[in-house]
């Protein structure tokens, strides 16, 4: 199939269809809209469903009674709605249902902006609404990424009965680049035995819940999530590692800025210094293993995490490092996006420090 | 020996965890022999509320979604949207669809969702312990309104019945109480005729049930029935808001 | 090969189109292309700018901070962006409206005097493809064939008359720079 340019959010939309999904709840937010435009364009068309709801409360609750009743399902937001959307997920967490939730990060905290940002790394990767649980979090660092990734979330979402994240900042959202719809073989996946549908005496009845009022009941949910999401750490990690062999300093970044930092190191490889790349593209489960053998290398002397935020995602980078060699941080909160000379500048200056 | 009274099998065998003297039993009972009668057991979802009504998925013998508190209209919207041939209804309190869920029932009112809202008004948050709920009578005595309720402070109670009404989407509108054996009986006509309007394709309908709640409202049983006659009904008056399922 | 460009100017003068249709130009031509729009308020009719990158390579920053041109369509964008340009890079002026000069001495300017060029074809609207003509004419980042089937697919079949028109504009923008090019 010929290429096709595409701005980050439309393609996201298509590559959902693509991916199966018949059902969109949302609300107007920039810097996302157009993906719920896309939706309504192409939903009535394909006999699926496109509804703006009165909420973005309203919208994942949508999302839960879809999902609820076994269909492919996704919303879209960015920073503020997301915030609002989280009683929601916690919810379909709970419940254990599938759904796919697309944030389109901008600055905060509050209103904030509407520029890119990297803000919500923490909302997304920690859980973000209230329990103990965890999304799987997918951040595409470029426009044909998150078509691909449309394909793995709604898969992984099914496999694991989990909402999944696409996190993403405003520019993915607004670039156009060149993308390419590839056909996917279509995984097996587990039957939805549990969804509601009517009970007509042939199974037991569909009870979607997340209410446990026993101790013992509701700690037997949380083992099974648990369980579920120490196999999905075991076997989901994606992460690309980028002139990581050899390299003196390692930078380690997300989304977009992972791209500038590209450029960076570009030149200061023209300045004759050697610096690799690890980027995770599930930052849950975050690449753990993979960033500490790649610092474990005898050439590499340092790590610089380089974030729009404040240092959120240079959290677990420590964690997994775990003080085996030195770390540092470069970057802003709100939504300054770094300059690849900037990054550059600051891997010189830090590495002569 | 003649049977005079079968309990209806949309109903599990599970006893029921309400109070004495509670009105929920009576609206479980009502809207599982409606389903009964009317054959959609096998096709209705049912979406209980977060109030004294929330393991109302361990009663009806129907498939189930519990709702977040005051979401489950949106909720069920996305599951009609999905199975349109569902026949799905959403049973809440006061406290949930009055006040946290105000935005959810009146927009799908306003979408004209095919869905069926069986609205329980008893004056109080039930489960929390006894608060003023937006339907709490001017000067009724709360744990969050000791001195009764001031409507200088926080308004006068809320009709959400004659709200919905006014909405175009809402095809069927009435309330009604559980008060006494005839308005039982026409209780029942009530949530029948909003499920037919589902089945029919209608639009949004809504029954209002006033409803008691003698333990919160510190009444015996027979003495909270009386309270719904006295008081409630005179505020809240009974009777069809809005029908247009002959259009 | 790699051109990383800023396109800059008010709203209304086209400048996010042009900056697409080197895109899709590159795109049709095999190469690796990003356009990424600045977005937000000043969408409604304050300055208006995209970058772009075309390459042999795949795209690494589709951020441009330092570009290798610089296209100015009004005055506050090379106020603006003439500081970003790379020393040996190029800067394009739209010289109907801004009659400031340059200060740079380390780069390659040029000036397109884009709106006459619109107005001896008639139709002030094509004053962006003049100095894209210009841009193509200077860098040779894609062959302006490539341009035009990018117009087409934008323009949809119906408005396929209007693409002469483009091309003629393109072709005086071309021009303007030739004597200019060193």
């Amino acid at each position: 199939m010929a290429k096709k340019l595409m701005k980050g959010c439309e393609a996201i939309a298509e590559a959902a269809i693509q991916a199966g999904c018949r059902f969109f709840f949302g609300y107007p937010i920039t810097p996302q809209n157009d993906i719920p435009e896309y939706m309504s364009a192409r939903m009535p068309k394909i006999g699926g469903c496109f509804l703006q709801a009165e909420s973005e409360v309203a919208a994942i609750n949508m999302v839960y009674g879809a999902a609820a009743a076994g269909a492919r399902v996704m919303t879209s937001s960015s920073s503020p709605g997301v915030s609002l959307k989280q009683e929601g997920i916690s919810y379909i967490a709970g419940a254990e249902l599938p759904c796919v939730v697309c944030n389109m990060m901008r600055g905060g905290p509050g209103l904030g902006s509407i520029q890119p940002s990297q803000g919500d790394y923490f909302q997304a990767t920690k859980g973000g609404g209230h329990g103990d649980y965890h999304l799987i979090v997918l951040a595409p660092s470029s426009v044909q990424e998150a078509v691909d990734l449309m394909h793995n979330a709604f898969d992984l979402a099914d496999i694991y009965r989990t909402p999944v994240m696409l996190l993403a900042d405003g520019i993915i959202g607004q670039m156009m680049e060149p993308v390419e719809f590839h056909e996917h073989e279509q995984k097996e996946l587990p039957a939805k035995t549990w969804a509601v549908t009517g009970w007509k005496g042939d199974r037991p009845r569909s009870i979607v819940n997340s209410l446990y009022i026993e101790v013992d009941e509701l700690q037997e949910m949380n083992d099974r999530l648990q369980a579920r999401y120490k196999e999905i750490q075991e076997k989901e990690v994606m992460v690309e590692q980028y002139k990581t062999e050899g390299a003196e300093v390692i930078v380690c970044a997300y989304g977009t800025v992972a791209r500038i930092c590209k450029s960076a190191i570009a030149l200061c490889e023209a300045k004759g210094v050697k610096v690799g790349l690890v980027r995770p593209i599930t930052i849950w489960p975050f690449p753990e293993k993979e960033l500490r053998a790649v610092m474990a290398q005898p050439s590499v002397k340092r790590e610089i995490t380089v974030e729009i935020s404040a240092g959120q995602m240079h959290e677990d980078v420590r964690l997994a490092i775990n003080g085996m060699k030195p770390v540092d941080f470069y970057g802003k909160p709100g939504s300054y996006t770094p300059t690849a000379e900037e990054i550059a500048d600051y891997i010189l200056k830090t590495r002569e420090a | 020996m003649t049977t005079v009274f079968k309990k209806t099998p949309v109903l599990t065998d599970t006893i029921m965890h309400y109070c004495p003297g509670c009105g929920h039993g009576i609206v479980h009972r009502l809207v599982a022999e409606v389903i009964e009668e009317l054959g959609i057991q096998d096709r209705t979802i049912a979406f209980v509320p977060v109030g004294c009504a929330v393991f109302g998925y361990k009663y009806f013998a129907v498939d189930c979604v519990e709702a977040a508190h005051g979401r489950a209209p949106a909720a069920a919207t996305g599951t009609k949207r999905v199975n349109p041939n569902n026949i799905v209804f959403t049973y809440q309190g006061d406290g949930d669809l009055a006040s946290i869920g105000a935005a959810e029932i009146v927009h799908a009112a306003h979408r004209g969702e095919k869905i069926t809202t069986i609205f329980i008004n008893n004056a109080i948050y039930g489960m929390t312990g006894g608060q003023m709920a937006p339907t709490t009578l001017v000067g009724q005595k709360t744990t969050t309104s000791p001195y009764g309720r001031d409507p200088e402070h926080c308004g006068k109670p809320l009709r959400v019945a004659e709200m919905i009404a006014t909405i175009e989407g809402a095809a069927y509108v009435e309330r009604v109480a559980v008060d006494c054996t005839p308005n039982i009986i026409k209780a029942k006509a009530a949530i029948k005729k909003a499920f037919q309007c589902q089945i029919d394709g209608k639009g949004f309908s809504l029954v209002e049930v006033l409803s008691s709640c003698p333990t919160n409202w510190g009444k015996s049983p027979a003495e909270a029935m009386d309270w719904i006659k006295s008081d409630m009904i005179p505020y809240y008056p009974l009777g069809v808001k809005k029908d247009r399922t002959n259009e | 090969m790699l051109w990383t460009n800023i396109f800059a100017g008010f709203g209304g003068q086209g400048v996010l189109l042009i900056g697409q249709l080197l895109a899709y130009a590159g795109m049709y031509e095999g190469k690796n292309v990003s356009w990424l729009p600045s977005y937000g308020p000043e969408m409604r009719g304050g300055t208006a700018n995209c970058s772009v990158v075309v390459s042999d390579e795949p795209v690494a920053s589709p951020c441009i901070n330092m570009a290798d041109c610089v296209i100015a369509m009004n005055r506050p964008s090379l106020d603006k962006f003439e500081a970003n340009v790379l020393p040996g890079g190029k800067l394009f002026i739209n010289s109907s409206i801004i009659d400031k000069k340059a200060t740079r001495t380390d780069i390659d300017v040029y000036y397109v005097p884009c709106n006459e060029i619109a107005d001896s074809l008639n139709n002030p609207k094509v004053g962006n493809m003049a100095m894209l003509g210009a841009y193509l004419e200077a860098t040779k980042a894609v062959d302006s064939k490539s341009v035009l089937d990018a117009l087409l697919y934008k323009l949809g079949e119906k408005k396929a008359h209007l693409i002469p028109l483009n091309e003629q504009a393109i072709e005086l923008g071309k021009a303007s720079v030739r004597d200019q090019i060193k």
